[in-house]
């Protein structure tokens, strides 16, 4: 009897086990509900038509006039999601992991593919994606297939931003230029293999109080650094980073 | 990098209409300024001011030198910077700030943001009495430094800042739009541009660009991409095609003529083209510049201010270098339905003082707001895009003649298409108008462009664009920009207009009581004389 009572433990545990993985998402298949678009079905709607995912809410950017910009992710990619309609206390519930049904257009704004116009209402589920590691993609035309995912770039070697007052190269930027202070958005270059490309800290998403923000204020040229964020667009691939490690 | 503009534009609405709305009726307020005797230099003063720059590190470079050079005169006067890119943030911080009591001191602002601001008690200080101190005023005998008289700003420049019966700003810098040409594809196409612009050349032009080959490529550039015709501000596009056509916008005291049936014609024509694919905007695809740049664009209109974006040898680039494509860029006026009786917007920063406890300080921040229109920072600033100086003093002085004259000699600061840009407005002048300014007439502006976005969007997500799908778009536009609670909220607005709908039974009981009651005594009257007559 005390047998058959630890089998039946043993099993209910590694069943609730399972159970937790599938609603952090884990291996399992992302079943989309009735009506709503698969990740593949979504990437070949035409622009400016209507769409209707299924996706969970990475992170947050901003919120204001009962709007709300919002980057997501499904396990098959990521949608960005601008200017949704959201009230404040909802805005409120989309935490980490929060899975949600959106309703709204296709669009493009500078090479971005987004949502706008949407609508949203919170489903049950939870997914938090790893950063998928992209960084041999970079330079290459593969790269765009994960725009908006979470992502990690490795080993990448910080060069001169640009030069302050005084002519002295600089790590990084506030605004694009410089012309920027402190709060704005941080811009920095970094390199693979004798390409450089810029990444940015969005102050919105992060702001001057974050970790990631003040890495980067430390940043040296010549440094090694380890970064994660997400695969933002603007007139060519522009990540928004929300973790940097100098190695 | 310009992206963070796009989120603030549409950021501003819920902030400004609340505001506009509830104002600051039942707050306390401040005292009014009034003028101090004399200038206390023996105490120290720190303020601060609110500026807008162009994404432009020079522009950034300019207020920091003109702070410093400001303080070696005053030492006791510190001014700390605040940076901004877009006049929409500054509307929604100082709005924020008001109800907290820490407005900055010196803001660079829009008239039509001011009228906002004045909903409150004494929140603006009224300019008439500092600029006319003898003293302290503009040239005044006791100011350090070679301040412009009131006679040396442009008049019209100045009366842009005049509403409510004062002056409560003073014009900074000034811009209009311009549209600035792909000619060599307009030639390509097989056209020759006219010397004034019309609206119906444009769209002609733009529509016989959206031929393609059996790949997709549109024939005039070989590329996918093609919007031939894109508008950065729509809310300008609608205010000028209205003015154009001397159709309704709104009057100085806040009636509003925008939902009109001319703005209907005008905006079945761009759904026309909207839907095409020939006309698109700056919300909905990018920023003019980057398009015109890239070869996908030929009609890019855009601020004067923004011309050292635009053009194959742009300055400033916010495209990878490998994209860009040879084209010759030529600056003409915006597209005009009356080509001889051209009509353009005049805009451009402004600059107010916010109102405070301490006259002395309002009095230091004067000082500085005057050193803002001195020469050195008016010419220098002016440079860096295409605006022109606010002061003859600046625009006839030998240093700015120069600059003008050598136009084109490289394309750093004497940028062909910038310098063409400035003399634009130079130039036309007395063919610029500005809007009315009232409180609300912020919101107002933002429903004309709207009314443009989203007829654009809906006819490129293929609905039709009809009498009743416009009848619903002027009454939605209403409701979000709350325009139709506005009136009566100035206090001549409504002149008595507004429709009130039937009176209640009891007061029209109550009035026909009182008529036949004056009628009885009117009787009364005539018949006691008639019988005194008799008698």
């Amino acid at each position: 009897m005390k047998k058959f009572i630890s089998l039946l433990l043993v099993a209910a545990l590694v069943f609730a086990f399972a159970g937790c993985g599938s609603k952090d998402g884990g291996d399992a298949a992302d079943v989309k509900s009735e009506g709503v678009m698969t990740y593949e079905e979504y990437v070949a709607a035409a622009l400016d038509s209507e769409v209707v995912i299924e996706t969970y809410v990475q992170a947050k950017q901003s919120w204001w006039d009962n709007q709300a910009t919002v980057y997501t992710q499904d396990k098959d990619g990521g949608y960005f999601l601008y200017n949704m309609a959201c009230s404040e206390e909802d805005y409120a519930k989309l935490t980490q992991g929060t899975k949600i049904k959106v309703t709204g257009y296709k669009a493009e704004w500078s090479g971005e593919v987004e949502i706008i116009d949407a609508t949203f209402e919170i489903e049950d589920g939870n997914y938090v994606a790893k950063a998928e590691d992209v960084t041999s993609l970079l330079g290459t035309d593969e790269l765009i297939a994960h725009q908006n995912k979470f992502v990690a770039f490795k080993g990448m070697t910080v060069e001169a931003a640009g030069q302050d007052a005084d002519g002295n190269d600089v790590a990084f930027l506030y605004s694009w230029d410089g012309s920027g202070q402190d709060g704005d958005d941080l811009y920095f270059n970094v390199s693979l293999n004798g390409e450089t490309y810029t990444f940015t800290v969005e102050s919105y998403l992060c702001d001057n109080t974050t970790d990631v923000y003040n890495a980067v204020k430390s940043l040296n040229i010549g440094d090694t650094v380890d970064m994660e964020g997400f695969l933002y667009w603007y007139e060519g691939v522009n990540p928004h980073i929300t973790s940097v490690t100098v190695k | 990098m310009k992206k963070k503009v796009r989120a603030v534009l549409l950021t501003v609405l819920a902030a400004a209409c609340g505001f506009v709305l509830a104002g600051c009726h039942g707050s306390k307020g401040l005292e009014a300024f009034v003028m101090p005797e004399e200038f206390d230099s023996a105490r120290e003063y720190e303020i601060t001011f609110w500026a807008k720059n162009d994404t432009n590190k020079t522009q950034t470079a300019i207020y920091e030198q003109a702070i410093a050079d400001f303080e070696k005169l005053y030492p006791n006067i510190t001014v700390n910077l605040r940076l901004y890119t877009d006049y929409g943030k500054i509307y929604n911080d100082v709005i924020t700030n008001i109800a907290t009591g820490t407005t900055p001191n010196v803001c660079i602002t829009y008239p039509d943001h001011i009228a906002t601001y004045l909903t409150g008690t004494n929140i603006v200080v009224p300019l008439e009495e500092l600029a006319a101190d003898e003293a302290y005023g503009l040239g005044g005998n006791k100011v350090l430094f070679d301040s412009p008289s009131v006679t040396e700003i442009i008049p019209q420049f100045l009366e842009e800042c005049s509403f409510g019966g004062h002056y409560y700003a003073l014009p900074y810098m000034r811009s209009t739009e311009a549209c600035y040409i792909n000619k060599t594809y307009v030639e390509a196409l097989g056209y020759t541009l006219p010397k004034e612009l019309t609206w119906d050349f444009i769209w002609e032009v733009s529509e016989a660009a959206m031929a393609q080959d059996e790949s997709g490529n549109y024939l005039v550039n070989g590329q996918k991409v093609l919007i031939p015709f894109i508008y950065k501000s729509t809310d300008n596009m609608m205010i000028q095609m209205l003015h154009q056509k001397d159709a309704g916008y709104s009057t100085e005291d806040g009636d509003i003529y925008l939902f009109n049936d001319t703005t209907k014609e005008l905006l079945l024509t761009i759904a026309e083209h909207g839907k095409t694919g020939a006309f698109s905007t700056f919300k909905i695809s990018s920023y003019p510049a980057n398009l015109l740049n890239a070869g996908q664009c030929i009609f890019a209109i855009d601020s004067t201010a923004g011309a050292t974006w635009m053009g194959t040898n742009a300055p400033l680039l916010d495209i990878s270098e490998d994209k860009v494509v040879e084209f010759e860029t030529v600056v003409m006026k915006i597209p005009q339905f009356e080509p001889e009786n051209p009509k353009m917007i005049s805009q451009g920063p402004s600059l107010c003082i916010f109102n405070k406890n301490d006259s002395q300080e309002v009095l230091a921040s004067w000082l500085f707001m005057q050193y803002l229109l001195t020469n050195e920072v008016q010419i220098a600033y002016s440079e860096t895009e295409g605006y022109v100086p606010v002061t003859l003093k600046a625009q006839q002085s030998a240093e700015y003649q120069n600059y003008l004259a050598r136009c084109g000699e490289d394309n750093g600061l004497h940028y062909e298409v910038k310098i063409k840009a400035a003399e634009l407005l130079l130039n036309n002048v007395e063919n610029t108008f500005v809007t009315p300014v009232f409180n609300g007439s912020a919101s107002l502006r933002d429903a004309a462009g709207g009314l443009i976005e989203n007829t654009v969007k809906s006819v490129r997500r293929g609905q039709e664009i009809n009498d009743a799908y416009l009848e619903k778009l002027y009454a939605d536009t209403m409701s979000l920009y709350r325009l139709d609670q506005l009136a009566g909220q100035n206090s001549s607005t409504s002149s008595g207009k507004a429709d009130l709908g039937k009176l209640p039974k009891t007061s029209v009981i109550l009035l026909a009581a009182l008529i036949g009651a004056w009628v009885l005594i009117t009787l009364y009257v005539v018949c006691s004389r008639v019988k005194k007559e008799k008698k």
